[in-house]
């Protein structure tokens, strides 16, 4: 096992319903960013979730393995795959207004995993708070540490995410879609906060978008999902130069750009959804008859 | 899942997961059917005259126990009245009020929340002040003083569950009528030029309906307590007629020598008032089309 | 062409209820501070800001959701800006809004069928069962949605029908508020086709809403740029998006992560 993050064949049903991922396997090297893309549905987010073990009650994992840190998680029992998440991995959540508890101040909420799980000392767990909300640029940190989060703008309880997600120097992040809900000019500050935090600290990074945009500007490399199967993964300057898969290529066709008006004219055309899901029926078929089966 | 056009492709998968079957919709509302069959057909079905005192078959033991007597199924108390029958009776005072009551308290109570949610303004201040007041009397108190100036007898009860009970319906659907009045079909109501009483009653009302159904079978639940209670005390119904409260506060003397005439009725009451406020969220499980 | 919109120094402003005193009237926030433009027939402007930029609320003073404080706003000519809710009722058929997100904005107990038809009926329409199906063609959603209810569509199918109630009232005006915001590329670049072939094909004036300049330069031929409740730009789209006037202009645009990973996107302070 060679990647620090490998994702063998994993499938995740939701209880009585069909497969939301399909048999998905994806490497992530240490320190690598890698990019997550794929409309609302395609299962971009379940595969964090399911790293993270933060899937829904609904959802199911039916196979497959996920090795973090030469651990298949999916062996452990739920305390120590907890431990092993918690010591390993944290997360950029995607709302920064509903991830921080409205009614306990930000210092204890970014210090909370480093004492509980790492065992830290409280007075050391708030020094190195108050170091990490400098290092993403908070002014008077000692201050917002006091401050509760209806008090802070958007960007900034987003920056307390990015620095509580560092605090426990983790070695793989889970971002998911951390940067929807800001606007575009906040939005660049924290996609170069989160790409020069991942820099300096050599995290890996899974990036969950459905923004192509910001796919090119932080990623690495990139998978793009469609119904739960991977349907292309490639080196981000490959992907936006040649795009290997019909549907990348209508995606990249249908998204707007403010320097071509004719741009975003074009809608995903009809055959290749026809195309990309007869993929999805036929991994299906495949599936079933693959000794593995489902009721 | 097969599909041809683009945008119809990605149906939500959440759609597809079949329904709950719901169990504790079918055993609430099981129960509460045979106790309104019972109730309505009482006088065809129960075995004895609930009123019939006969001290030659004064506490009976229930039919499975050494000395029961056939006919006598869950055996007879102190008087020697069937226990059985005077529950079947029991039941259509419990289910008149709860009926009758519920229905009431939630239609005044729906209505004034409702116009205070959704007008807002005057009629909000009025409303939520009267409310506010109306909360701090204590309850039972106010019943029992109620009661004390109209006489006891079934109409009384009735009116003292609703003039306390009306708040619980304003303020919960006060609160859902607001947070529907915020949503955007209500703009595009009022942009399509529809009047403001007509948004009320098409737009906003059918979405605070579940709530306010969960709300009526609680409320139901509620009233057969209440008048289990008041008859309990006796200041419902005068005490020959039978009531599950009057049984209890029977029962409750002998229990030593006759358990099943206190053991019965309180076993009806609990399961009523259980299968009630099952019975709402069951509804609601079940016909809310928006459950995400 | 004339003016369908002709705003004069309008301000607006609204009750701060978070620092309202126990006792007295709640303080007031100004949201826009003294706009002034006009809206041509058959024009598509696109009005840009970002969080707290005040374009949602100027969008609802255009259709009436909400009142302004000061100025004034003609719509045809007539004066709007303090009609009340009456005297509002026979104009509202001519100015139509298509909301952000249509899972709120489509009431959730009613059919398809309904929800276009109710405005039609209120506005006293004939042959309402025609114009709905003819409303869903000019969208293109099969007429056998008429049975479904909200939650059973696609978020695209969602804003469709949104749309589809709009276009049926036949109106002259339309307000697009964010509407592509909650869609992915896919459904998003169906719904902007649409609405520009719905805007060639039935001569509508168009205000389109939107956070996003790269959505607004595919569809709007004028731009509006909002700043804190005030218009710092607002020209034709071919000329801002060549050389952008406002300072706050060139950064919105400088922000948008373009699809290209060769873009200088450099780091900026902060």
């Amino acid at each position: 096992m060679s990647a620090f993050l490998s994702i063998r064949n994993l499938s995740l049903v939701l209880k009585g319903g069909p497969r939301l991922l399909r048999s998905v396997s994806l490497d992530v090297e240490a320190g690598e960013v890698r990019g997550l893309v794929g409309e609302s549905g395609a299962g971009k987010s379940m595969i964090g979730k399911a790293v993270l073990g933060i899937l829904p009650r609904s959802v199911e994992v039916v196979e497959g393995e996920i090795w973090l840190d030469e651990v298949d998680l999916l062996k452990l029992r739920p305390s120590e795959r907890r431990r092993k998440i918690g010591a390993t991995a944290a997360l950029i959540p995607q709302d920064p207004l509903t991830a921080l508890n409205p009614s306990r101040r930000v210092g204890p909420q970014v210090t909370d995993r480093l004492v509980d799980i790492l065992g830290w000392k409280r007075a050391d767990a708030q020094a190195r708070a108050l170091e990490l909300l400098a290092e993403v640029h908070i002014p008077d940190p000692a201050r917002v540490m006091r401050s509760y989060p209806h008090e802070l703008s958007g960007g900034m309880r987003q920056r307390v995410l990015i620095a509580s997600a560092f605090a426990a120097e983790p070695k793989l992040i889970v971002a998911d879609e951390p940067t929807t809900a800001l606007d575009v000019t906040v939005q660049k500050q924290i996609l170069h906060l989160i790409a020069r935090m991942q820099a300096r600290h050599g995290t890996a990074l899974l990036f969950v978008t459905h923004d192509l945009g910001v796919v090119s500007k932080v990623c690495g490399s990139l998978a793009v999902l469609y119904g739960g199967l991977v349907v292309e993964q490639s080196p981000v300057r490959d992907f936006f130069r040649q795009p290997a898969h019909a549907y990348s290529r209508a995606l990249l066709a249908a998204t707007p750009k403010y320097t071509d008006p004719m741009a975003g004219l074009n809608p995903v055309p009809e055959a290749v959804i026809t195309a990309v899901q007869a993929e999805v029926a036929q991994a299906d078929a495949s599936w079933r008859n693959g000794g593995w089966r489902h009721d | 899942m097969p599909s041809s056009t683009p945008g119809f492709a990605m149906l939500d998968a959440r759609a597809m997961v079949k329904r709950r079957l719901g169990l504790r919709l079918w055993l609430s509302g099981g129960w509460l059917v045979v106790l309104v069959v019972a109730a309505t057909f009482a006088p065809w079905l129960a075995p004895h005259n609930p009123l019939e005192q006969d001290l030659f078959t004064s506490r009976l033991p229930p039919f499975w126990m050494a000395g029961a007597e056939p006919g006598y199924w869950l055996g007879t108390d102190s008087l020697g009245r069937d226990v059985l029958s005077r529950i079947m009776y029991g039941a259509r005072i419990a289910l008149v009020v709860a009926l009758i009551a519920g229905t009431a308290t939630a239609l005044i109570g729906a209505t004034l929340g409702l116009i205070a949610g959704y007008f807002r303004g005057w009629a909000d201040l009025v409303i939520s002040r009267l409310v506010d007041i109306w909360m701090a009397f204590p309850p039972v108190l106010f019943a029992i003083l109620l009661i004390a100036v109209m006489g006891p007898g079934l109409v009384s009860v009735i009116v003292a569950i609703i003039v306390i009970d009306w708040t619980r319906f304003a303020r919960v659907v006060r609160a859902e009528a607001m947070a529907q009045g915020a949503m955007d079909y209500v703009a595009s109501a009022q942009v399509a030029g529809q009047k403001r009483l007509g948004t009320m009653l098409t737009e906003i009302l059918p979405n605070v309906l579940p709530t306010i159904v969960v709300l009526l079978t609680l409320e139901m639940g509620i009233a057969v307590i209440v008048e289990a209670i008041l008859s309990f005390v006796n200041l419902s119904i005068s005490t020959d007629f039978p009531t599950w409260g009057g049984m209890i506060a029977e029962g409750r003397t002998s229990v030593h020598q006759a358990w099943w005439v206190l053991v019965f009725p309180l076993a009806t009451l609990f399961l009523t008032v259980l299968s009630f406020s099952q019975l709402g969220e069951g509804l609601k499980d079940r016909f809310d089309p928006v459950l995400r | 062409m004339t003016d369908l919109y002709t705003v004069t120094d309008m301000h607006l402003s609204l009750a701060d209820m978070v620092n309202k005193p126990l006792f007295g009237s709640a303080p007031r926030i100004d949201i826009l501070h003294g706009l002034s433009f006009s809206i041509k027939r058959g024009e598509v402007l696109g009005i840009v800001g970002g969080s707290g930029s005040g374009k949602s609320t100027l969008g609802r003073v255009l259709v009436r959701l909400l009142e302004p404080s000061r100025g004034q706003v003609l719509f045809d000519g007539q004066d709007i800006t303090h009609l009340n809710e009456d005297a509002l009722r026979p104009l509202r058929r001519r100015f139509q809004m298509i909301f952000q997100d249509p899972m709120s904005s489509l009431n959730p107990r009613r059919t398809v069928g309904s929800i276009i038809a109710a405005p039609l009926k209120l506005h006293g329409f004939d042959r309402i069962s025609v114009r709905v199906d003819q409303a869903l063609d000019h969208v293109g959603l099969p007429r056998s949605f008429r049975t479904r209810y909200p939650h059973e569509l696609s978020g695209g199918q969602r804003q469709r029908v949104g749309i589809a109630r709009a276009i049926a009232m036949e109106p002259e005006f339309i307000l697009a508020d964010e509407i592509v915001s909650g869609l992915d590329v896919s459904s998003q670049a169906q719904v902007l086709k649409l609405l520009a072939d719905l805007v060639a094909d039935l001569g509508l004036t168009l205000a389109f809403i939107s956070h996003d300049l790269s959505v607004i330069r595919r569809l709007c031929g004028t731009v509006m740029v909002l700043y804190q409740g005030r218009i710092v730009e607002h020209r034709a789209s071919d000329a801002l998006f060549a050389a952008p006037e406002a300072a706050y202009t060139r950064e919105l645009l400088g922000a948008i992560p373009l699809p290209d990973p060769d873009q200088p996107w450099g780091a900026q302070a902060g």
